[in-house]
């Protein structure tokens, strides 16, 4: 996958957020609230535990299907993250060898077992990061986030690194297409000219940097960015944050799992 | 009224990589006046209107901006009677979506919220922007973004308006409707352009500025008729003008 294509898939996440449907009319604080509660309760368990796990997939799968966003896209934004889980847990395997289970007659040690948790606590905290902000979009996120009490410097770095994600991305498209279209035949592609773009963009940067912080002292900026509160809670919010709540509850303390196989396992005889 | 008068004194200003931009610029501006600033690429306008707001400070010389001289003490004072916009509107939109883009100034004013939206929607529609009202900046065309930029200035209601090339990226419809707008701008006001037509059609008076002088500073219809002088300022007749 190429850097354009890359750039436009951003968009997209941006342009899911325009849609109406019941997840994305929650109210943003809500969803923040019990995206928050979800992450903690994954990152909770421990290191061993997989089949505790599974019950949690429930819920980006839930979220993505209310609010109409298309699966694959979020499975594919997580695969191009996850060599970075990969990578932290790759290890794992080899240094913890003892067998904990024999699934179909192989021996399965805690290495893979804890590796495999990595793997899966890393996909549902990634989904779910990327769902909120499918169908909350960024903006209503930080707005959210300053609500419920966020430092303004915190929530105003994370706007502008959203806004200026996309002018530095086209920036940055800007230079490399001028390039290509000036280099010919191998020439002028050389590491030397590749680290002198690199600083061109670095200074336009920093520029851009100093003429935004020039408009922004224009408009009256005094360290904290202003909205028009528009958001209200109400009580399918309240709701939907209890149900939330009790569903991770549940499936945090209860071993869920064991029993929807124990459950199974009664049907079946 | 005094507050909306703006004065140059022999302002020199350097650059830091030493590029004397500005060399002994000086005139006067009177309340309600409309001013166009033109010259070659390079002459220093741009320069020139970012000392209204402070965003630069004079190397030397003095600028005066109603009653207040221009100091590092003085610019927050001045910038919320001076409406700027800039040549990159992309430097200018800093917000997430249109609508607070617009609304940021105003709110930074200390304005209720009733009055914020009041203003967002008429400054948007009087650029006919209000249709970009939830878009994120990075998702509008060139000429959009020019026309957001130049609503979030007029949603301060600036006693001032200074504008650098307002109409750069923009088609003739809208182009049109923001020489309306400007007509319509009663206080004093600073275009830089080189668009010499909107200049001859919104500016009564009219400063050609070359390597950092006022080159000539008089009526519009002058100015903008007088070849030689255009031409040796890198620039031509007004397209209505050549006509004649
Ligand atoms: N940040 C900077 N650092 C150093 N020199 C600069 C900088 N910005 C502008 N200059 C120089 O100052 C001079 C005046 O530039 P300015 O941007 O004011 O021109 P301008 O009249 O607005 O031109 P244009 O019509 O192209 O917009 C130019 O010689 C330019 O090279
Ligand atoms: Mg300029």
């Amino acid at each position: 996958m190429n850097f354009h294509t890359q750039y436009f898939d951003l968009g997209r996440l941006d342009r899911l957020s325009y849609r109406r449907t019941a997840v994305h009319s929650l109210d943003p604080r809500a969803k923040v609230i019990a995206t928050g509660l979800f992450l903690v309760t994954v990152v909770s368990f421990p290191k061993y535990d997989v089949a505790g796990l599974v019950p949690f997939l429930l819920f980006p799968v839930l979220a993505a299907t209310l609010g109409e966003i298309p699966i694959g896209f979020i499975l594919r934004k997580v695969l191009i993250v996850s060599p970075f889980a990969v990578f932290v847990g790759i290890f794992s395997p080899f240094l913890d060898t003892r067998t904990v289970a024999v699934i179909a007659g192989l021996p399965v040690s805690a290495g893979w077992l804890s590796f495999a948790s990595i793997l899966l606590k890393f996909a549902l905290t990634v989904s779910a990061a990327l769902l909120l902000v499918a169908t909350t979009s960024f903006p209503g996120v930080c707005h959210a986030l300053r609500r419920l009490g966020c430092p303004p410097i915190f929530v105003s770095q994370l706007l502008f690194l959203y806004r200026y994600l996309f002018v530095l991305a086209e920036e940055a498209m800007r230079i490399v297409r001028a390039w290509d279209m000036r280099a010919f035949a191998g020439r002028g592609r050389g590491a030397t000219v590749f680290a002198r773009l690199v600083g061109v963009l670095l200074i336009r940067t920093l520029d851009r940097a100093e003429r935004i912080y020039q408009a922004m002292l224009c408009r009256g900026f005094a360290g904290d960015i202003p909205r028009l509160g528009t958001l209200r809670l109400r009580s399918v919010d309240l709701v939907f944050v209890a149900i939330t709540a009790v569903f991770l509850g549940a499936c945090r303390f209860f071993p869920v799992t064991e029993g929807i196989g124990l459950l199974a396992q009664g049907i079946w005889r | 009224m005094s507050h909306h008068i703006i004065e140059f004194k022999e302002v020199f200003f350097r650059y830091p990589d030493g590029t004397a931009a500005l060399r002994g610029v000086s005139f006067r501006i009177v309340h309600g006046e409309s001013v166009g600033v033109v010259g070659a690429n390079g002459a220093g306008k741009s320069t020139l209107l970012q000392h209204l707001n402070g965003c630069l400070l004079p190397t030397s010389g003095q600028v005066t901006i109603g009653d207040l001289n221009l100091t590092a003490a003085t610019r927050g004072e001045i910038r919320r009677k001076v409406g700027s916009v800039f040549q990159n509107p992309d430097d200018q939109l800093f917000m997430p979506t249109v609508f607070d883009d617009v609304a940021f100034g105003p709110l930074n004013l200390g304005l209720d919220k009733a009055h914020v939206r009041e203003r967002v929607e008429s400054a948007l529609s009087r650029v006919n922007g209000l249709a970009l009202k939830n878009k994120p900046p990075h998702h509008l065309s060139a000429g959009e973004k020019s026309a957001v930029a130049i609503a979030a200035v007029m949603a301060m209601e600036p006693d001032i308006l200074a504008m650098d090339e307002p109409a750069a990226n923009l088609d003739p419809r809208s182009r049109r409707s923001l020489i309306g707008l400007l007509k319509t701008f009663q206080h004093s006001k600073l275009v830089a352009s080189h668009d010499l037509d909107l200049i001859l059609d919104v500016c009564e008076r009219c400063i050609v500025i070359g390597e950092g002088r006022v080159v000539a500073d008089g009526p519009s219809e002058d100015i903008l008729s007088n070849r030689t002088l255009l031409e040796a300022n890198n620039l031509e007749l007004p397209l209505s003008l050549q006509r004649r």
